[in-house]
């Protein structure tokens, strides 16, 4: 049996620096989860997941599979004003639970830099945002998730089970989450009182986070990757605190008020931005980006608390549209490594002159704190990461691969994990050395039990030795 | 050697013999995964064997269309995508010049028409929807005119050309490229006794080469030259030429 030829679609992850070919199906019904389920096993096709194929590398497509898109099946259920609790097809975005809550005065309890990706991705990849150090991954404010396996089985499942914590984080290789039941956060405010401040090289980082860690509910840092010598580590600080506002109606919790300008200095369109950084987009022009963002971060408004809005706050990235196309057509890739608090100073400060020494400095450097949580396949540690972007070109791409292993080596000596979400340079020994074997051992069991046919795969699962078939 | 192939996948037809089984060669060479698809399996086997990890050969006979998408899609999944197709496939029986022999001409039509239309629909079908790769056939300098030696072998390749041509305005504007290659005499079991023949280790190299050049191509300065030249002579002083 074979697929129609005119199903097929082709798809990259976010960072354009891979692609692939697959069966399209987007579904808006459970049953034709299971018809597809079922086509599957006639065709002996495999299953690749994507939502709104924001992770960057080639977790979000599947070589010449079923590409089961879950973007159509969107539909807000359920929702209880009084606590909070949500209930969701797994096809929801970010941006639709916010919109849909923020007046009723709740906030999606964790998002990341972009307001796209759907819910079931994000419990497939248990994202994390800037309240990492308090919050965890989005996954420890679920209530319950409803899961169609492989094996014809469907389950709702609770954090009492430890398949809850199994099924999400594993990138969407044991079961497709269908429904997603999530307590909001309540908030008075749409407004966060917003801190930044100036650090002028490591220690500066690491002694901020840990002194605004008790008081912050928001914690990022940008790194300028070009800072060297002394200067090595410099960047700008920001914390974000919740604010109580007591009318009964706050003005700050309309959509209105939230949503981001659609021009830059009153006059550009935003859409004609990324032209603009595309020009700028080569190692001397972000150089002198970096060096002008940290210059002016000393002098305007270091140290000055003001207010921002919690959208311009958390969704850094949704800033500029079709900002990843001012990269070039060979796209970038996103690298973020996980480090222990103790040995964090001393791997970034290596992994910024690994790249000083190659001439790749990350265009882009950003660094969060973070506490361990209990998922399978979890990222987090007690300490730090540092997320890095790298354009990509065709002459690069080998020199920017053999950075990233030697940046890996140093993670993995210092007992750190990586994010499959942002990942596209670890090979099947890094991950498992970073995951431990326990965890793989027990992903494979489950894999056998819930998928017995090895269903659900993806190019990161054949590449990391996560598909039984590869 | 060239370089251009490196991690791409690739679908030979016609990959037995001739420029076909050099083409397989080299793409498998130069580092390139390539379905190679012929009659005679016996002869895909040696290549297969000797990159097992990047080659896969599938038999099928050209002639039997219905069965082409089934064998497009088993090549697909054994490469796990698509960049290049090139239809190879051709024949060209001897004709005399005196001789009308229907069976002859229609095993042209067969194998140089009608497998190329059915494998190519099937990769315009498949590259329509995914907006990437090239469809590459090989035509001829003998499509250029209708000319006494091969009054088939001429129409077929004409026809091929037209129809690539077609197909590079259809798909054009999804990103999709179309080249037509009108090697003139290689070196190849169709050729075998000819003088002047370019070695076929040459043509494939520069067919690889051009294969995202979306457009029409010969292989020699000289062919273009003078294809444009007998192209444009007037039919009534074409037909008292010996060309």
């Amino acid at each position: 049996m074979h697929l129609s030829l005119d199903r097929l679609a082709n798809v990259t992850g976010f960072g354009m620096t891979a692609g692939a070919d697959g069966y399209l199906y987007r579904p808006t019904q459970v049953e034709e989860f299971h018809q597809i389920l079922a086509l599957a096993q006639q065709s002996g096709r495999q299953i690749s997941l994507r939502g709104s194929g924001r992770s960057y590398g080639d977790a979000n497509i599947g070589s010449e599979s079923i590409l089961l898109d879950i973007t159509r099946f969107n539909r807000i259920l359920d929702f209880d004003p009084t606590t909070g609790l949500i209930n969701c097809e797994a096809g929801v975005t970010l941006e639709q639970l916010w919109r849909y809550t923020l007046e009723s005065g709740f906030w999606p309890p964790v998002v990341s830099g972009t307001m796209f990706p759907t819910l079931g991705g994000a419990l497939g990849m248990n994202l994390h945002g800037k309240n990492a150090f308090k919050a965890g991954p989005i996954g420890n404010h679920v209530t319950e998730i409803e899961v169609l396996f492989p094996n014809g089985n469907q389950e709702i499942l609770t954090p009492e089970q430890p398949l809850f914590h199994q099924v999400i984080s594993t990138a969407g290789l044991l079961g497709i989450i269908l429904r997603v039941k999530l307590k909001m956060k309540r908030i008075s405010s749409g407004d966060l009182r917003v801190l930044p401040i100036s650090i002028p090289n490591w220690d500066g980082q690491f002694r901020v986070f840990e002194q605004e860690r008790e008081q912050a509910d928001y914690m990022v840092s940008w790194i300028d990757c070009f800072g060297r010598g002394k200067s090595a580590g410099r960047g700008l600080f920001h914390a974000g605190y919740y604010t109580e506002d007591p009318s009964p109606n706050p003005i700050t919790l309309r959509p209105e008020h939230q949503d981001l300008p659609d021009t830059i200095l009153t006059y550009f369109p935003k859409s004609i931005v990324w032209r603009f950084l595309k020009k700028l987009n080569n190692r001397p022009g972000m150089n002198f980006v970096n060096w002008a963002k940290y210059t002016s971060s000393r002098i305007l408004g270091n140290g000055r608390p003001h207010p921002q809005s919690l959208v311009g706050f958390s969704f850094l990235l949704d800033y500029v549209p079709n900002w990843r196309l001012a990269y070039g057509s060979s796209g970038f890739i996103q690298y973020q490594t996980f480090v222990p608090a103790e040995h964090a100073p001393r791997v970034f400060a290596r992994q910024l002159e690994l790249q000083q020494a190659t001439k790749l400095e990350s265009f882009l450097g950003v660094m969060k704190r973070h506490i361990p949580d209990k998922f399978l396949f979890s990222h987090a540690v007690d300490g730090y990461s540092l997320a890095l972007d790298f354009k990509i070109t065709e002459r690069n791409k080998d020199a920017v691969w053999r950075l990233a292993h030697q940046m890996n080596e140093l993670v993995l000596e210092a007992g750190g994990r990586f994010y499959l979400a942002k990942d596209s340079t670890l090979t099947p020994e890094h991950f498992a050395q970073s995951i431990g074997m326990d965890a793989l051992e027990t992903y494979a069991k489950l894999k056998t039990t819930l998928d017995p046919q090895a269903i659900l795969t993806s190019d990161l699962a054949k590449r990391l030795h996560l598909d039984p078939r590869a | 050697m060239p370089t251009k192939v490196i991690g791409q996948k690739a679908i030979i037809v016609g990959a037995s013999s001739g420029i076909g089984a050099e083409l397989a060669r080299q793409i498998a060479e130069g580092g390139g995964l390539v379905a190679t698809v012929a009659r005679r399996t016996d002869r895909l086997q040696p290549l297969a064997d000797k990159y097992p990890e990047r080659v896969f050969p599938f038999t099928h006979d050209v002639t039997n269309y219905a069965e082409a998408p089934e064998v497009f899609q088993k090549c697909t999944d054994a490469l796990g995508g698509l960049d290049f197709i090139i239809y190879c496939s051709g024949v060209m029986p001897e004709v005399g010049p005196h001789e009308y022999n229907t069976d002859k001409d229609l095993s042209m039509v067969d194998v140089n028409i009608s497998g190329a239309v059915a494998w190519l629909n099937a990769a315009a079908t498949r590259m329509e929807s995914t907006g990437h790769g090239s469809i590459i056939g090989i035509g001829s300098v003998a499509g250029d005119r209708g000319r006494c030696a091969q009054p088939v072998y001429n129409s077929s390749k004409a026809f091929l050309h037209t129809y690539l041509e077609a197909l590079r305005n259809r798909l054009a504007k999804k990103g999709v490229k179309v080249v037509t290659i009108k090697p003139g005499p290689t070196e190849s079991e169709m050729t075998q006794g000819m003088k002047g023949t370019m070695p076929v280790k040459d043509a494939a190299a520069k067919i690889i080469n051009l294969k995202d050049r979306t457009g029409e191509h010969y292989l020699k300065i000289t062919h273009r030259i003078a294809f444009f030249i007998i192209k444009r002579i007037p039919s009534p002083i074409f037909r008292k030429l010996k060309i």
